[in-house]
């Protein structure tokens, strides 16, 4: 299943997807179930002149069954939900495979800061280069992020990745992602971060190897040139 | 005690004692805080439809108006509206009457729950006049944003708006205290505990939550208070402080609220679906059961609002396994308000179609907590709209839906009058079907990767484009009507207050107590306090000619 709206646009968003569709087949199916049944027991046991109630406790066995059974089954239906959330969930969140490439990635009030590896394809060196409100990336590379906040709480939050983590300042936090479709996407900030929340917008940009080595070699240029 | 000698005006209105009168003034209280409110949502919804026009009685809106308005309508439809008319006015007017008491037990202590209510209403109503305006962090209040001024740019409105949280949070323990001792101390003679009718039971058991709740909350209202004005570094990283653990804090109470105010809203609608399908509640016990099993877990949820935070993501699974499961007991509960109605004679009075919308729209608010819960798909939904649309779903059942169903149903106690039948339907459908409308293209447009709290989508590429737009002009237009249709409601129920038909003691022919005193009930509620004979739900029973048997009339009677 994929989001309509949406394309898939790193590894493990159609895992993401799948979940969604899964909680929502099951969740779907009680919603009408029960819909079906209150709106039914509303025409079928509408008032009738002169009519009587049954006089039912719902304490007799014959009686309980009709909500002990589907509370077991609820309860099933819970469990799977559980056991599919927690094994994407451990994926994305709380695996870190091998990185091919590093990113730093900055909020602050009201900008995204992004630091890539320069042509030595190690962060944190001379050749590094910051740009605000893009992100370069390569296609089918396994970048880690590193989030950090200069002041507030921010939250990058990129939709066509089903990715989103707060930037809690004071920490560094650790995640990844794999994009896997070339393009220009939407970068938000999820978290209320003051007037300017609404002005964060950023770009992902996602490239063939080809498009990104001449981006870094452009980006590059003029500082070697000036050593 | 003497209650009949004639009282001021100001001791009758202002400085009362009487249960009733306070249940009132909560309710005034409440509902003028709910049009403010509503006002609040109208301006914002405008906004977001209409990006940058002059909003019709508002004028432009700026990034920082916005921020505001959206703070304060979540803080005060929770705090100003649910809270003071689930837990303060139906529990006022009703606890005692329900269990066979002429008042509460500290009727001074519950005067002075209400006017330190009051207080926190004015002060946080003040906050939009300060220099700087109203707080705009949002209701959750997260630091560093909400602990330094030169974040939220509102020096004085953060400090306003949470000492009038803080505010709440006093007139509130003081008010459960008094509930739950109560419904304790003063049942009538004979009212055993499973005697007692489960709107009282809930909100009782919604009185204990809060205030087992509510203290890690008030500390930390106090930490932030002083990281505001005086410069400590409870939450600020520079100074050795976490912003995290505000979240704990605040999600600590925050996910019992929930529950806090879910369960009063549930305990109105089981003593309506009982009477207007004249059946015995199925399962009285089952409710109470799943009432405790929601209360405890409910205190073991909290983090799920913060899967994303930076807590640690190993600590995720456990709130999953716990979120997810809250679903038993609360589905249980809808289950056995569905079976109830199996066998009945069911009426569509106006308070039953409340009672019945507000288990229909529930549910959909209920399933749709699971995609959040389950914390891989909530990767991608938090912060989105569909989690908007999710806890709207559930909260307008509560506060506005059962809330109606309440009000409908005990007018004619309330007043000695009965509303307009017709008006009441008309405002029903005129409010549930736009309510659908708001919401459920709120869902389409979560799904999309709308987040929330952004004043203008048209810096957004995926979010700028016509078709979006057009769902959210088709939930603000919903949303015009639905505001404009509570007119009806407004001119209903005053005009019913002095125009409407005459109610008899017990209109609705119901069991529970308060339908034997008079209507209105006077100071000092019955004139011989009553006794109790038998369970509330004694609907239908066979054998008997009368399909309803009141819980203070004695078994010879049969």
């Amino acid at each position: 299943m994929s989001n309509p709206f949406l394309v898939q646009a790193s590894t493990y968003a159609a895992d993401i997807d799948n979940l969604i569709a899964l909680v929502g087949v099951l969740v779907g199916f009680w919603f009408i179930l029960v819909e079906g049944a209150f709106f039914w027991l509303i025409f079928k046991f509408k008032a009738k002149k002169g009519g009587r109630a049954l006089y039912i406790d719902g304490t007799n066995k014959g009686h309980k069954k009709w909500v002990s059974i589907p509370h077991y089954l609820v309860l099933v239906c819970d469990i799977l939900i559980i056991v599919a959330a927690v094994r994407v969930w451990v994926d994305v969140k709380q695996t870190l495979p091998e990185p091919d490439g590093v990113v730093k990635i900055m909020g602050q009030q009201w900008q995204w800061t992004f630091t890539h590896p320069g042509p030595d394809n190690v962060i944190e060196t001379e050749d590094d280069i910051e740009v605000s409100d893009e992100l370069r990336l390569e296609i089918n590379k396994t970048y880690h992020y590193r989030l950090e906040s200069r002041d507030v709480m921010h939250s990058f939050s990129v939709p066509v990745f089903r990715l989103k983590q707060d930037a809690v300042p004071g920490r560094t936090i650790v995640g990844w992602f794999t994009p896997t479709k070339t393009g220009t996407y939407d970068i938000q900030c999820a978290e209320m971060c003051g007037i300017g929340h609404g002005l964060m917008p950023a770009r992902v940009i996602i490239e063939t190897p080809q498009e990104h080595a001449a981006w870094v070699a452009k980006m590059s240029a003029p500082r070697v040139a000036q050593k | 005690m003497s209650h009949a000698e004639e009282q001021s005006f100001f001791h009758k209105y202002m400085w009362s004692t009487d249960h009733k009168m306070i249940g009132m003034q909560y309710l005034f209280t409440g509902m003028a805080m709910a049009l403010i409110g509503g006002f609040m949502a109208y301006v914002f919804r405008m906004q977001l439809a209409f990006p940058n026009i002059a909003v019709p009685g508002f004028g432009q809106v700026s990034p920082g108006q916005y921020n505001a308005l959206v703070t304060n309508h979540g803080s005060i439809m929770i705090f100003w509206v649910a809270m003071p008319v689930l837990i303060a006015a139906f529990g006022n007017y009703l606890i005692p009457l329900m269990i066979g008491a002429d008042d509460m037990v500290f009727p001074r202590l519950n005067r002075l729950s209400y006017q330190i209510f009051l207080l926190s209403a004015l002060v946080l109503i003040a906050s939009f006049f300060v220099e700087g305006g109203a707080f705009g962090g949002a209701w959750t209040a997260y630091p560093p944003l909400s602990a330094k001024s030169q974040y939220s740019l509102t020096p004085l409105g953060a400090t306003l708006w949470i000492t009038a949280v803080a505010l709440e949070f006093v007139a509130f323990l003081i008010g459960g205290i008094n509930f739950v001792t109560t419904a304790m101390n003063a049942r009538a003679p004979g009212m055993k505990m499973f005697d007692v009718p489960l709107v009282v039971w809930m909100i009782v058991i919604a009185s204990i939550m809060f205030m087992a709740s509510v203290g890690p909350l008030i500390a930390g209202a106090f930490m932030l208070i002083f990281d505001q004005t005086v410069g400590t570094g409870f939450f600020d990283p520079d100074k050795g402080g976490d912003p995290v653990l505000w979240q704990h804090l605040f999600w600590f109470f925050g996910h019992p609220e929930v529950y806090v105010v879910l369960l009063p809203a549930c305990g109105i609608v089981a003593e309506i679906i009982t009477v207007f399908s004249r059946k015995k509640m199925f399962g009285y016990k089952t409710v109470l059961y799943t009432t405790f099993a929601t209360g405890i877990l409910s205190f073991f949820v909290w983090a799920h609002h913060q899967f994303i935070s930076g807590i640690d993501p190993r600590m995720a699974n456990v709130f999953t396994v716990t979120t997810v499961l809250i679903s038993v007991p609360i589905a249980e509960m809808m289950f056995v308000y569905i079976a109830t109605l199996y066998g009945g004679q069911i009426t569509l009075s106006v308070p039953m179609l409340w009672a019945l919308a507000f288990i229909g729209e529930f549910l959909l608010g209920g399933v749709t907590g699971l995609f959040l819960g389950a914390s891989g798909a909530d990767i991608y939904f938090h912060d989105t709209y569909f989690v908007l649309a999710h806890f709207h779903y559930t909260f307008v059942p509560i506060a506005i839906i059962a809330v109606f169903a309440g009000l409908t149903y005990w007018f004619p106690k309330m007043f000695g009058r009965h509303m307009s039948e017709k008006l009441g339907k008309l405002h029903f459908w005129g409010t549930i079907i736009p309510f659908n409308m708001i919401f459920i293209p709120l869902f389409i447009l979560g799904a999309a990767g709308q987040h929330r709290r952004i004043y203008s989508y048209e810096h957004f590429p995926e979010l700028a484009t016509p078709a979006l737009q057009d769902l959210r002009v088709l939930a603000t237009m919903s949303l015009v009507v639905m505001l404009s249709c509570q007119i009806i409601f407004l001119y209903n129920f005053f005009s019913s207050t002095t125009g409407g038909k005459k109610a008899s003691r017990n209109p609705w022919k119901a069991n529970t107590l308060e339908w034997t005193a008079e209507s209105p009930p006077p100071h000092g509620n019955f004139p011989t306090l009553p006794s109790v004979y038998r369970g509330p739900y004694e609907y239908s029973v066979p054998g008997r000619e009368e399909d309803y048997w009141p819980q203070d009339q004695p078994a010879e009677t049969r």
